[in-house]
């Protein structure tokens, strides 16, 4: 017996490439612009949000038959954010001083739509174990497109890959004069765009007709 | 019951709220320990930074980090307004935040450009031990920037007057403008620019449109891009903390005695 069936593969993969949150259905740009100048920074970030997003997709599932209507999307707000003050308080606990330079963005994972527009979209209709797969595989999307954003603006900007220097600059005798500019915002902007260029001349079904 | 009459709605969210409130405050419960541990060896880590016995942008390990504090730097509480040691309190389990909102271990400060509402009688600072002597004197500064309260530290030399470092370890600013106050290359700006003037009055400040070198232009330091209030919230700070109502008094007195 295959581990996953066919809908429970698609919920799981289908947001990497096909159906990206990021690159396909543009949700969660503004932390992908923000926290993507070191890997470690996008890293810690992205296992953040998959986290958040598996949780809260799984929680919202589980109630959802007993969730009035009316109230709905207060109750998803109240598990996301409790989710990400847990999240934040782990952090703290843990990864100390990586969380102080994510400082709000973590806190402003409640209010990424990746993850409510899964609950909304997605779990409040779905059982939970597809729920908690659909949840990890947007949380994982969200990841690849950071962690790509992240390698690139990372390494031209400062030649190094987490930390680690590759290329040596030329301030330290090496050959590689780093470009500043991938470490400003503007440049995640362009990045994401020119990374979503790639992406739908390759899958051209995700082309939107005029 | 119905989904949508009201008193099963109430009822659902009031059961909602209270598991939530159960997950954040058991979250909190859990690692506040840790957090506390944390946080304090960040304060050390910039401690040393300040002082420069670690370079600004410098990773450290933390078990190194906590080395080098115990062994060269040494935590003492002076009387701010007499600028006397205290010496019947124990300076690590002294917390001057904490003192500073007390009633009764602080007064409130005159109307001040710095935004200083109110100063602790007692204030921890931390010399760095040089062999047999003491070589610098690291003061903790706060004071308001653009959007909250920038926390840091100070650390001067023993002539009182020539700064090695200058460190902040919190501070609600803008990243990318205001928040440059932690940025490795502004921090380095600092080493060897004097604190006070001849006169003794406090002059270091922030300038727009570039401070010379420290050896030519002694006084000024760089403001920071983009983050003119930012910038006077550090100007205004220093020289609040370096005058009468702050070290002042202290600092006179080390110089006096011609050391820490």
């Amino acid at each position: 017996m295959a581990l996953f069936d066919k809908h429970q593969r698609a919920a799981l993969f289908d947001p990497l490439l096909a159906n990206n949150p990021i690159g396909l259905q543009m949700l969660g740009i503004c932390s992908a612009l923000a926290v993507t100048t070191r890997m470690d920074k996008a890293l810690v970030m992205s296992v953040s949000l998959t986290v958040v997003a598996a949780l809260a997709s799984l929680a919202v599932s589980l109630i959802r038959k007993y969730t009035p209507n009316s109230v709905r999307i207060i109750v998803q707000l109240a598990i996301i954010s409790s989710l990400v003050i847990v999240v934040d308080q782990v952090l703290k606990a843990y990864l100390y001083e990586i969380s102080l330079e994510l400082s709000v963005f973590v806190g402003l994972i409640i209010t990424n739509c990746i993850v409510l527009g899964r609950t909304e979209g997605f779990a409040m209709q779905n059982s939970p174990w597809i729920s908690l797969l659909d949840g990890i595989g947007n949380g994982l999307g969200y990841s690849l497109v950071l962690l790509a954003v992240g390698f690139i603006r990372e390494f031209f900007g400062t030649g190094r890959v987490f930390g680690f220097q590759v290329l040596p600059l030329v301030s330290e005798g090496g050959w590689f004069y780093p470009n500043s500019m991938f470490l400003l915002a503007p440049a995640a902007f362009f990045i994401i765009g020119v990374l979503i260029w790639f992406l739908r001349t390759w899958k051209p079904e995700q082309q939107e007709k005029n | 019951m119905r989904l949508d009459s009201s008193a099963y709605t109430l009822g659902f969210t009031t059961v909602v709220c209270v598991v939530c409130s159960l997950l954040v405050a058991g979250s909190n419960v859990l690692l506040k320990d840790r957090q506390e541990v944390n946080r304090l060896l960040y304060l050390q880590k910039n401690v040393l930074q300040a002082s420069g016995l670690v370079q600004p942008g410098e990773k450290i390990p933390d078990r190194k980090a906590l080395e080098i504090f115990r062994s060269r730097v040494e935590p003492r509480l002076v009387n701010l307004q007499t600028g006397e040691y205290v010496t019947d309190m124990d300076p690590s389990r002294y917390d001057q935040r904490r003192a500073r909102g007390d009633p009764a271990q602080s007064r409130e400060a005159p109307p001040n450009p710095a935004s200083v509402r109110r100063i602790p009688d007692v204030a921890k600072v931390y010399l760095v031990k040089d062999g047999d002597g003491y070589s610098q004197i690291v003061i903790p500064v706060e004071g308001l920037g653009l959007y909250g309260t920038l926390y840091g530290y100070l650390a001067l030399e023993r002539d009182t007057s020539t700064i090695r470092g200058l460190s902040f370890y919190e501070n609600r600013e803008t990243p990318g403008l205001g928040a440059e106050v932690d940025n490795p290359k502004w921090k380095l700006l600092w080493p060897g620019r004097k604190a006070y003037g001849d006169d003794w009055e406090p002059r270091i400040s922030l300038v727009k449109g570039g401070a010379g070198p420290a050896s030519q232009d002694p006084y000024h330091v760089d403001a920071l891009a983009g983050a003119t209030m930012t910038s006077n919230g550090v100007t205004r700070m220093l020289q609040f903390w370096l005058h009468d109502l702050g070290f002042g008094p202290y600092l006179r007195k080390v110089r006096e005695r011609g050391g820490p």
